[in-house]
C-alpha cells in the first residue's frame, strides 16, 4: 500500500510542474498587465520603472525561474493590484467555496445514490422513468439559469431563502463556515442545490447503469440463492460494486465542482475563489491566476490522489494489481 | 418433514418466459423426484431448459419468467406457491444451489469470509465467531488448505478450481438436504473436474443429502449419478436409472446424444452428430420438438407424445422408440 502511494505521490509531483510551466508561460502570453495597472498619462521612465518593480523587464524563463523558486518557499507573488500575496487572498476566500462545494457533493450523493439505485432495480416504473428524465433536465439546464430561476422563485416570489452572501458564519478550527448557523444554512441551501444538481444527475445515472449492470450478474442471483434478504443483497452486494465507478467519478469531478462554483458564486454572489479569479482575470492580475490555477492543480492532484487510494480500498483486485507493480 | 416422502419431487413444471416476441416455455411439463442420498443426472443440450428448472425449484427465475404450473414437493411441502419468506428461509439454507461458472459467483469485492459468514447468520442465529467457525470447516471439508488464512482472502485470490469449492462450501454452510448444482465442473480441468465430482459424492453419501446435478456431458454424470433424467426443448424425454439408459437409450435423442460422446474405439472415423440444431422454444411447433432430426420420425409425432413406459422403471416420450434394442 505504501509503495503504491509513493508511486502516485512522484507522478503527482511530476503532474504539478508540467501543470506550472503551462500555466506560467499561457498567462503570459495572455495580454500585458501594464496596460491596465499603469495610469496612460505616465511617461515612459515611470513605465519602465513600474515594469521593473513588478519585474516583468526580465525574459520570460527567468521570471519562470523565480516564480518557482519562490513557488517553493510557498510564495506565489503577490497580487498587482490589491498588492497582498495572492497565496493570501485565495486562501481566504477558499473556505467559503470548498464549504459550497463539499455541501454540493453532499447532496449530490445523498439524493443521487438512492435514487440511481431505485431507477436501477425497477427501471420499468413511473418513479424510475421520471427520476431519469429529470435527471436528463439536471444535465442538460445550464447552471447560471437554474440559479437565476431559483432565485426567482424561492427568493423573490416565495420570499423563502435569501439570494446573497454567506450569511452567518462561525469558526470551526479557525475556518469560518456558514452551514453551522441556521441563517448561513439558510444562504448556503440555494447556491448549493444550484451546484449539486448536474452532479446529482451524474450520480444518478452512474449509480442507475451500474445497478443495472451488476443486479444481472451472477453473484447476485447466487446471493440471492444463499437465502440474503433482499435489503442485504441491495445495500451490500449490489451497492458496494456500484461504489467503483461512482467514487471515482465524483472524485475527479469534485475539482468540476470547484470550477462550477465560479458561475454559482457569480449568480448568487458568494465570496468564494471563483468570484475572485473573475475580478483577476478581468484585471489581468497574472499572479492570481497563476496562484489560483497552481492551488487548482494542486487540488485535482490531491483528489485523484485520494480517490486512488479509495478505489483500492473498495475494490481489493485494484489493491493486489498496483502492489505487486 | 415426512420420513417417506422423496427430498424433492417435482411434477409437470412449467416455467414460461414472456417476451415481446412471444411466449418462450422453457420448462414445459417437467417431472422427475430425487430421494434423499440420491443424486439425480439433469442432462441437456444448452437452451433446453435444465438451469430454469433449477431455478424454479429455488424460486429464483426473473422476470419475464414464471413459473406458470406445476407441483414442487421439497420434503413433503408444496413449496411451488410458498411465499417469498418462506423461499428466503428455504433458500442457501434447506436447499442450496452451485452454479456454472465459478469465476462468476462469488462477489469479486466482498472477502470470502463475509460472503459465508452472511450465509450462515442469514438462517441461524449464532454469533459471527460460531458462523466463521462454521465456515471455517466447510472451507477444510472441500479440501482448501489452510481454510483460516483463505477467509480473509478475495475471489480473485483464488483459481477457478478453487473458487468452485468456496462455492461448494457455501452450499454446505447450513447442511441442506438438497443441493442443485448447475453444471458446476464444465469450466475447469478434468482433474479438478474429477477431485469434485468425488467430493460431491462422499457428501451425498456421508450426509444423505439429495442432489440434483445439472450437466451436458453424459461422461461427468455416468459415474456420479444415481439416475438420470435427459431434458430436450423444455420437456423431459427420457428418465431412468443411470446405467439402463447409458447402456440401452430407448429415446433416439438419447440415443444420438451418447453416440455425440468422442469414443477411443473409432479412431479416425468421424465423429458422429445429431443432424440439424436445437429448436428455438419461442412458438415452439406442437407435437414432438426432435422429429425434425429424428432418424426415426413418423407422421404420428406430429402430435406431442406423452410419456409411457415401453421398459420397466423407464419413462419415455416417445412414439417410436428403440424398444427393440433395450430387450
Amino acid at each position: 500500500m505504501s509503495a503504491f502511494v509513493i508511486r502516485r505521490l512522484m507522478q503527482s509531483i511530476a503532474v504539478v510542474m508540467v501543470m506550472s510551466l503551462i500555466v506560467f508561460f499561457g498567462v503570459n502570453i495572455v495580454g500585458d498587465p501594464v496596460d491596465m495597472l499603469i495610469n496612460p498619462e505616465a511617461d515612459q521612465a515611470d513605465i519602465e520603472a513600474a515594469i521593473k518593480a513588478l519585474g516583468l523587464d526580465r525574459p520570460a524563463h527567468e521570471q519562470y525561474w523565480y516564480f518557482l523558486v519562490n513557488a517553493f518557499k510557498g510564495d506565489l507573488g503577490s497580487s498587482f493590484i490589491f498588492g497582498q500575496p495572492a497565496l493570501q487572498l485565495i486562501v481566504q476566500r477558499m473556505p467559503a467555496t470548498l464549504e459550497l462545494a463539499f455541501s454540493a457533493l453532499f447532496l449530490s450523493v445523498l439524493f443521487g445514490i438512492p435514487l440511481g439505485v431505485y431507477a436501477g432495480l425497477r427501471p420499468d416504473t413511473l418513479t424510475a422513468k421520471t427520476i431519469m428524465s429529470g435527471s436528463i433536465l439536471g444535465f442538460s439546464l445550464p447552471t447560471f439559469w437554474v440559479g437565476l430561476m431559483m432565485i426567482m422563485v424561492f427568493a423573490v416570489m416565495l420570499g423563502w431563502l435569501p439570494s446573497t452572501g454567506r450569511g452567518e458564519t462561525v469558526l470551526l478550527f479557525g475556518v469560518p463556515v456558514s452551514f453551522l448557523t441556521l441563517d448561513g444554512l439558510r444562504h448556503l441551501l440555494l447556491p448549493a442545490v444550484n451546484l449539486a444538481l448536474f452532479k446529482m444527475s451524474l450520480v444518478t445515472r452512474l449509480a442507475r447503469a451500474g445497478t443495472r449492470e451488476v443486479v444481472h450478474q451472477d453473484y447476485i442471483k447466487f446471493a440471492r440463492a444463499k437465502g440474503l434478504s433482499p435489503r442485504r443483497v441491495v445495500l451490500v452486494h449490489v451497492l458496494k460494486n456500484i461504489m467503483i465507478p461512482v467514487v471515482t467519478v465524483i472524485g475527479l469531478e469534485f475539482g468540476g465542482l470547484i470550477a462550477f462554483s465560479v458561475v454559482t458564486e457569480s449568480v448568487f454572489a458568494w465570496p468564494g475563489m471563483g468570484k475572485l479569479i473573475i475580478e483577476s482575470i478581468q484585471n489581468l492580475d497574472r499572479p492570481v491566476i497563476v496562484a489560483y490555477l497552481m492551488i487548482t492543480v494542486l487540488m485535482f492532484v490531491f483528489i485523484n490522489l485520494v480517490v486512488d487510494v479509495l478505489y483500492s480500498v473498495l475494490d481489493p483486485r485494484v489493491r493486489l494489481r498496483d502492489m505487486r507493480a | 418433514m415426512g420420513t417417506d416422502a422423496p427430498a424433492l419431487k417435482v411434477e409437470n413444471l412449467e416455467t414460461h418466459f414472456f417476451t415481446k416476441a412471444g411466449v418462450v416455455k422453457a420448462v414445459d411439463g417437467v417431472g422427475f423426484s430425487v430421494e434423499r442420498a440420491q443424486i439425480l443426472g439433469l442432462v441437456g443440450e444448452s437452451g433446453s431448459g435444465k438451469s430454469v428448472t433449477g431455478f424454479s425449484i429455488l424460486g429464483l427465475v426473473d422476470p419475464p419468467g414464471r413459473v406458470v404450473g406445476g407441483r414442487i414437493e421439497f420434503m413433503g411441502e408444496d413449496i411451488a406457491n410458498a411465499d417469498e419468506a418462506r423461499m428466503q428461509s428455504l433458500r442457501g439454507n434447506r436447499i442450496a444451489m452451485i452454479f456454472q461458472d465459478p469465476m462468476m459467483t462469488l462477489n469479486p469485492v466482498l472477502r470470502i469470509e463475509t460472503q459465508m459468514v452472511e450465509t450462515v447468520l442469514a438462517h441461524r442465529k449464532v454469533d459471527r465467531a460460531a458462523a466463521r467457525a462454521r465456515a471455517r470447516d466447510a472451507l477444510g471439508q472441500v479440501g482448501i488448505p489452510s481454510p483460516d488464512e483463505r477467509l480473509a482472502a478475495y475471489p480473485h485470490q483464488f483459481s477457478g478450481g478453487m473458487r468452485q469449492r468456496v462455492a461448494i462450501a457455501i452450499a454446505l454452510l447450513n447442511d441442506p438436504d438438497l443441493i442443485i448444482a448447475d453444471e458446476p465442473t464444465t469450466a475447469l480441468d478434468v482433474t479438478i473436474q474429477a477431485q469434485i465430482l468425488h467430493e460431491a459424492q462422499k457428501l451425498c453419501r456421508e450426509r444423505g443429502t439429495a442432489m440434483i446435478w445439472i450437466t451436458h456431458d453424459l461422461t461427468v454424470i455416468a459415474g456420479l449419478a444415481d439416475k438420470v433424467s435427459v431434458m430436450y426443448a423444455g420437456r423431459i424425454v427420457e428418465a431412468g436409472a443411470i446405467d439402463d439408459v447409458l447402456d440401452h437409450p430407448v429415446h433416439p435423442y438419447t440415443k444420438g446424444l451418447i453416440g455425440s460422446v468422442p469414443s477411443r474405439n473409432k479412431r479416425g472415423a468421424p465423429l458422429y452428430q445429431i443432424p440439424g440444431m436445437t429448436p428455438a422454444l419461442l412458438n415452439l411447433a406442437p407435437g414432438c420438438a426432435f422429429r425434425e432430426r429424428c432418424p426415426r420420425a413418423a407422421p404420428a409425432c406430429l402430435e406431442q407424445p406423452a410419456p409411457s413406459e415401453p421398459v420397466p422403471g423407464r419413462s419415455v416420450r416417445c412414439f417410436r422408440p428403440y424398444v427393440e434394442a433395450a430387450s
